[in-house]
């Protein structure tokens, strides 16, 4: 069969049933093969949105979301989400069509360097030149995206390979001698690391992203519970444990909480699981020279990257954890739980919202009356990101978010992606609206593909957070006021979505209501005022 | 601090292009590197000089560790590496120079690997500061040209880094 055939072949293989593209004529036998098979093919208005589905596609079922670009602008579109989902250690695999092979390398028609272009942002690449490795090819990049550390994989295939024969044959197993992910912890360093537990009188679990991509969140919580130990949460860690339970403070970090970052800076243990320590995070460490720190992490290169590490673990979050459970003996540290109450319970009024706009907190709060108990919340970046963190509350829920690479226009095909992945539960993306206009596009391919997704855009007719950044270090702004934004419930309207304003808090029970009720893609838009900062 | 590093990888294209651009990205210096094919033809060694404090190299041989087409990678103390370069030098030789610079050359255990009427031109295989010292000997008689590789390393004993 061609090699077409064979990539879409091992596609089904693979057990991939969604794939998000935009095609172009690189990529066109490929596409051709994809009528036949039943594969669903999401069309996307932009290729980084292709990415981005296939991101939030993947954070929902685990497995490597797949994207598909044409060669040269196809292909460089869609560099953003791979160097974003990278940044995450999100498994995609991208599959680009690439020039005829034997004009490699002479600037023809839309012919880009993609594998050099990408190979900063991606785990690894494959330029595919001989037709007899495509199978291999494509089953060594979903091994590769999905095992040891997540991340993007990128295939490209020259047209001209596209259209040669070759045999079809999917390998159960791959074999790579230079890529054998650690997963068991080190006996003596889990040893160790039991030690240093029993030591602590005010220890702490700091829960990355980790514990999602090692499926690890019944064995954080388990581990909390045995060692009564308070669990905070990075950025990318939100929600990977039940936020009502009493051992649960919030976000640490620059843009954290307070009874978070309290705990960051006065434990004695700190435990790292599956957390990378980005620097945003790390500001909320100051000063913890005496404190013991615990870095569990599958890439040994994370461990004393950007914190000081005493006792390192590299392996896979779940299964140290549960190691961890094994010799770890149930532990109570009341003192400096009602320590940490103390600081979480301290009231924060709500600043009074200007006529005609609504507090994104109070709104937040609203929304959480009203969500299912499992449903998926993609916050964008900017104030709305910040807002949205640190007053969603999930129980059973998922919260995405572009943590690493804070790419503006993350959400909506982020949470098209999730909501293909888990058609059961809802999904709702918040952005602002400044990044709505990075991705409004996008509305399109959830009318298209019945997808139905939520979206909530938080109006403040401005950059919202490099104003407030602007200000903080300039006293002045430039560049950040966003007049001449269309009204987006006109152009919600124009997608023939419908959608409603929320201009007063009084009115957004019942929009919320409406919204979660509709079969279809809806539109909140809710009147922010400027002045309303990323902390609140 | 000067570390040798030594990478064992797949010896396939692009291979090298993905290492020299994470020590790019990164911002780690590379002062020499060499490569060339292993006794399995599938595999080639490549030699780094780096400079970096000890953290630095850590995360060096980590993140070179992370690449899919890294099969090994070591550092090893300098005292324990047998490291060499190799070096040829064209030097302005007059008529009445040449016993000067053959007795350079003989001192130095450099070879005369080409000699014309006003040059001559030297080589010579040590290690990095014998090199330079070599480069020093000549300067004076006016150095045409030269042209050095990177450095190749060796454990010194029975230790040995293969697959
Ligand atoms: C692609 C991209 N460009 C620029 C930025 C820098 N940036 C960070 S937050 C922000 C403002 C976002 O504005 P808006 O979407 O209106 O959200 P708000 O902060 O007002 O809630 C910008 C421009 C970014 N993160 N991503």
């Amino acid at each position: 069969m061609t090699v077409a055939k064979a990539m879409v072949e091992c596609l089904k293989a693979e057990g991939v049933r969604h794939v998000f593209g935009y095609p172009g004529a690189a990529i066109c036998p490929f596409y051709d093969e994809l009528i036949a098979s039943d594969i669903e093919h999401i069309l996307v208005r932009h290729e980084v949105n292709g990415g981005h589905a296939a991101s939030g596609y993947a954070r929902m079922t685990g497995k490597a979301g797949v994207c598909i670009a044409t060669s040269g602008p196809g292909a460089l579109n869609l560099i953003t989400a791979i160097a974003t989902a990278y940044m995450d250690s999100i498994p995609i695999v991208a599959i680009t069509g690439q020039v005829n092979s034997d004009q490699i390398g002479r600037d023809v028609f839309q012919e880009a360097d993609i594998t050099g272009s990408a190979e900063p942002f991606v785990k690894h690449s494959y330029i595919v030149k001989d037709p007899k490795s495509i199978c291999d090819t494509i089953k060594k990049a979903f091994y590769i995206a999905e095992t040891g550390r997540p991340g993007p994989v990128l295939i490209d295939v020259p047209q001209d390979v596209q259209n040669m024969q070759c045999e079809f044959f999917y390998p159960d197993k791959v074999e790579i001698r230079s890529y054998k992910p650690t997963t068991e912890g080190n006996k003596l360093q889990i040893k160790r690391a039991a030690e240093a537990f029993a030591k602590a009188k005010r220890p702490l679990i700091c829960a990355g992203g980790g514990v999602f991509l090692s499926n690890a969140k019944e064995e954080l919580k388990e581990l909390a519970h045995k060692c009564d130990m308070p669990v905070i949460n990075t950025m990318m860690g939100i929600s990977n444990i039940d936020m009502s339970d009493p051992l649960y403070f919030g976000m640490m970090g620059m843009h954290g909480v307070k009874p978070a970052n309290y705990a960051a800076s006065q434990c004695d243990l700190l435990i790292l699981l599956g957390a990378r320590m980005g620097d945003r995070a790390v500001t909320a460490l100051g000063g913890l020279d005496e404190t013991q720190i615990i870095h569990i992490d599958i890439d040994p290169a994370e461990i004393g990257k950007n914190v000081r590490v005493t006792t390192p673990v590299v392996g896979n979050i779940k299964t140290i954890t549960q190691q961890l459970l094994e010799v770890v003996p149930e532990m109570k540290h009341k003192e400096w739980l009602d320590e940490l109450n103390g600081v979480r319970n301290v009231e924060r009024s709500v600043p009074e919202a200007k006529p005609g706009t609504v507090c994104p907190k109070l709104f937040i709060q609203e929304l959480n009356k009203h969500i299912e108990k499992d449903a998926v919340i993609v916050a964008d970046v900017g104030c709305n990101q910040i807002w949205t963190a640190n007053n969603i509350r999930l129980t059973e829920g998922r919260f995405l978010t572009a943590g690493g690479m804070g790419t503006m226009g993350y959400s909506l095909p982020a949470a098209i992606g999730a909501k293909k992945a888990c058609p059961g539960r809802q999904v709702v993306a918040l952005c602002g609206d400044g990044s709505l206009q990075m991705q409004f596009m996008e509305l399109a391919t959830a009318l298209q593909h019945g997808i139905n997704v939520k979206l909530v855009v938080f109006v403040n007719n401005d950059l919202g957070m490099v104003r407030e950044l602007q200000y903080r270090i300039y006293g002045r702004e430039i560049a950040v006021d966003l007049t001449g934004s269309p009204c987006f419930d006109k152009i919600a309207e124009a997608y023939g979505i419908k959608a409603e304003n929320v201009t007063d808090i009084s009115q957004a029970g019942a929009a919320i209501t409406n919204m979660l009720a509709s079969e279809k893609p809806y539109l909140l838009q809710v009147f922010v005022d400027k002045e309303v900062k990323a902390i609140i | 601090m000067k570390h040798t590093i030594s990478i064992l990888v797949e010896n396939h294209a692009g291979v090298l292009a993905r290492v020299s651009g994470l020590f790019a990205r990164r911002a780690y210096n590379i002062d020499s590197l060499a490569v060339g094919v292993t006794a399995d033809e599938n595999v080639s060694r490549i030699t780094i000089v780096a400079d970096g404090d000890e953290h630095i190299l850590e995360q060096i041989l980590k993140q070179l560790n992370k690449l899919i087409d890294v099969i090994k990678v070591r550092a090893v103390n300098e005292n324990e590496l047998l490291t060499r370069e190799l070096v040829l030098v064209k030097v302005n030789c007059t008529p009445a120079q040449r016993s000067e610079l053959i007795s350079i050359a003989k001192i130095t255990e450099a070879k005369i690997s080409d000699i014309s009427v006003n040059t001559i031109t030297l080589e010579l295989s040590d290690y990095s500061n014998k090199i330079k010292t070599f480069e020093e000997l000549l300067r004076p008689y006016g150095i045409k040209e030269i042209v050095r590789t990177g450095t190749v390393a060796i454990q010194r004993g029975s230790a040995s880094l293969t697959i």
